[in-house]
């Protein structure tokens, strides 16, 4: 008796979860997502995805509302924010486009309770006062992942290094580049800033080829950059250089791995798709109660012919 | 005409030798400071003086060059646009969604229609500019900074922030060797500049409407009063601007087969520069074609000396080039205020 009593009243408690686990799912909830505008490659990326993950979180949760929003710069995306707390959002998802500046809008979404994650690039202030959750790209290991492999493949290779602009990103790949090749005969010859543009890369490449006359790879960090590398070669005529390395994960470079392209082998991934990755990770901590607060680096994968596929976008304009 | 040409004329009468040695000494000042440059790069890198980088530099210097021509007509008419890098990308862009949509059946014929497409969308963009500038009287400086926007922004939205890429291999194949190409052994870049250089000077030195130009830009006043349609003058500027926008657009798209939002960023303020390096006056009513050429090809080569010297930090470029900069222009004001 008092054993089914006991048994009664689990079942009670069973149905009672379920029950209140169903109203759960479906009461209504926003997650804001604000974004930098598409004004290069890597950012028209970043809206790709963030609308692409948006649509796939409202089919998988019914309740849910995902407004996406771009902003120019950092002022429009800080008035961009306020109207997302206005309008009413149980979780924010940005990525700054400048981030000290939008530390105050930030900080009254948090301030109201609200789960607030931040992607790719961190204040100086990054603890829990501001956010729940930081997902991020890892620079120094694009660099170190590049030079890993070109120590492996080529180990006395001499390099010349294509930088983007001087900025501290581009400082820690550079570092981490080093690291990378700590060790190995890789001799880097050169190092010069190609602006993260195709144009001046191109150029950077041609005067480096008529000052060296003779380079085994070229590493150029990112893929914009890699387009004006490729026709430079092309152009000189030149056999000596055997394969370059870039980064990012533009579809285009991606496809070259994956058609076995011998000039790109291989391309570092620092994927505009990361967005994605907060989002999901967000809506999980709204919905699922599994524990995501903290930081969430993403490896900078090698893509090789092998795997390059899963990061294959054709319809992304990056 | 106008003071300026009422006294070269009159000293050309009275004493020709000496006036002769003041012109050419202001005109020969750019080329004097390219030699010097010639001379520095030698020394800078062995390879600096190989044909192959000679060719390599003066075919980069192509976009520059060819839009600076315009630039002269524009700016010594007392105008400015400072719109034309964006305009670069902007009618690249349309080019290249035009010859990715093959509307013209065969390769040849898109291709084609697209050369079309590209010279008909520049010379409609400098049309615009000019008459803001003209019959809706805005500054230029202005103006052309609002079309500026216009085009970068329009540039962004068409590409959807991204990169807009030649597709057609057909097509592709077919127009690399306008960039990439030879003909006679010099680089068609190189051919552009100097044919378009050539038709340029021939009408600002040769022309009616070359005269016009001066005059309207040295006084707008008295050439209103000697009978000349200043707008129209000055609109038709803004047409050749756009003009040799368009073919730099030709030979630029060639070349790596694809625009974004940061093409022909700066490419103003270069242009710009090019032209005042060159000789001409930035207040308008001088006008030096071959002068412009030789500035776009300094500030070309000084980037290249800079890269193939060991010397040089590189986070220490662009203090470097400006010093020159200033430097050649120095040396140019110091030849010409001598007697």
């Amino acid at each position: 008796m008092k054993k089914r009593i006991l048994g009664l009243a689990f079942a009670m408690a069973l149905a009672g979860t379920a029950l209140s686990g169903g109203a759960f799912a479906q009461e209504t909830k926003t997650i804001g997502v604000s974004i930098p505008a598409a004004d290069h490659g890597w950012t028209s990326g970043v809206v790709f995805h963030a609308e692409r993950v948006a649509k796939l979180l409202m089919a998988e949760h019914p309740g849910l509302n995902v407004i996406v929003k771009t902003s120019p710069d950092a002022a429009n995306q800080a008035n961009a924010v306020q109207d997302l707390n206005t309008q009413g959002i149980d979780a924010l998802v940005i990525l700054p486009s400048d981030p000290d500046p939008l530390v105050n809008a930030i900080k009254e979404v948090k301030d109201k309770g609200k789960f607030v994650t931040i992607v790719d690039r961190a204040p100086s202030v990054n603890d829990d006062t501001i956010r729940d959750l930081y997902v991020a790209g890892n620079n120094p290991a694009l660099g170190e992942v590049a030079g890993k492999y070109i120590a492996g493949k080529t180990p006395d290779a001499q390099v010349v290094v294509i930088r983007g602009l001087p900025i501290p990103i581009d400082q820690q790949r550079q570092d981490g580049f080093d690291k990378g090749i700590a060790g190995s005969n890789v001799k880097v010859l050169d190092r010069q800033f190609g602006n993260w543009n195709r144009d001046d890369a191109f150029k950077v490449m041609q005067d480096f080829l008529t000052k060296y006359q003779k380079i085994d790879v070229v590493w150029c960090q990112d893929d914009d950059m890699a387009v004006g590398v490729l026709q430079a070669i092309e152009q000189s005529g030149r056999k000596d250089i055997q394969y370059v390395v870039a980064g990012a994960g533009s579809k285009d470079m991606i496809k070259k791995v994956m058609d076995g392209d011998t000039m790109i082998p291989v391309d570092v991934l620092y994927p505009p798709a990361m967005v994605g990755t907060a989002m999901e990770l967000t809506a999980s901590a709204l919905y699922d109660q599994v524990p995501v607060s903290g930081t969430y680096t993403l490896d900078a994968t090698l893509v090789t012919k092998e795997n390059a596929e899963k990061f294959y976008f054709p319809d992304s304009p990056f | 005409m106008t003071r300026g040409t009422m006294t070269n004329m009159t000293a050309n009468g009275a004493k020709p030798a000496r006036s002769i040695r003041n012109i050419d000494l202001g005109a020969v000042a750019p080329f004097i400071a390219l030699a010097l440059l010639l001379v520095l790069g030698a020394f800078a890198h062995p390879n600096f003086l190989s044909i192959d980088n000679l060719t390599n530099v003066l075919a980069r210097s192509a976009f520059i060059a060819v839009i600076a021509v315009g630039a002269t007509f524009v700016i010594s008419s007392g105008g400015l646009d400072l719109s034309v890098g964006a305009m670069v990308a902007f009618v690249a862009s349309v080019m290249i969604l035009f010859l990715n949509s093959g509307a013209g059946g065969d390769p040849t014929m898109t291709l084609l229609a697209g050369v079309g497409i590209a010279v008909l969308v520049g010379a409609v963009c400098g049309l615009a500019n000019g008459l803001v500038t003209t019959v809706g009287r805005i500054e230029p400086f202005i103006a052309t900074l609002g079309a500026m926007g216009i085009y970068r922004g329009l540039t962004t939205w068409l590409s959807q922030g991204g990169a807009i890429t030649l597709r057609d291999p057909a097509v592709q194949s077919l127009y690399r060797p306008a960039y990439f190409g030879t003909i006679l052994g010099v680089p068609v870049p190189i051919v552009v500049i100097f044919v378009t250089a050539a038709i340029g000077a021939f009408v600002l030195y040769r022309t009616r409407y070359g005269r016009h130009v001066v005059a309207v830009g040295s006084n707008e006043d008295v050439a209103r009063y000697s009978g000349i349609k200043v707008n129209r003058v000055r609109t038709i500027a803004y047409i050749i601007q756009g003009l040799c926008v368009a073919i730099a657009v030709l030979i630029y798209v060639p070349r790596l087969g694809s625009t974004s939002a940061t093409t022909g960023i700066l490419w103003e303020l270069q242009a710009i520069t090019a032209v005042v390096v060159g000789g001409t006056a930035l207040r308008g009513g001088v006008g030096r074609i071959w002068g412009t050429i030789c500035g776009a090809f300094i500030l070309e080569i000084v980037g290249n000396i800079m890269l193939l010297s060991n010397v040089v930090s590189e986070y220490l470029l662009s203090a470097i080039q400006g010093a020159i900069i200033i430097i050649a222009m120095l040396v140019q004001r110091f030849l010409i205020r001598r007697p």
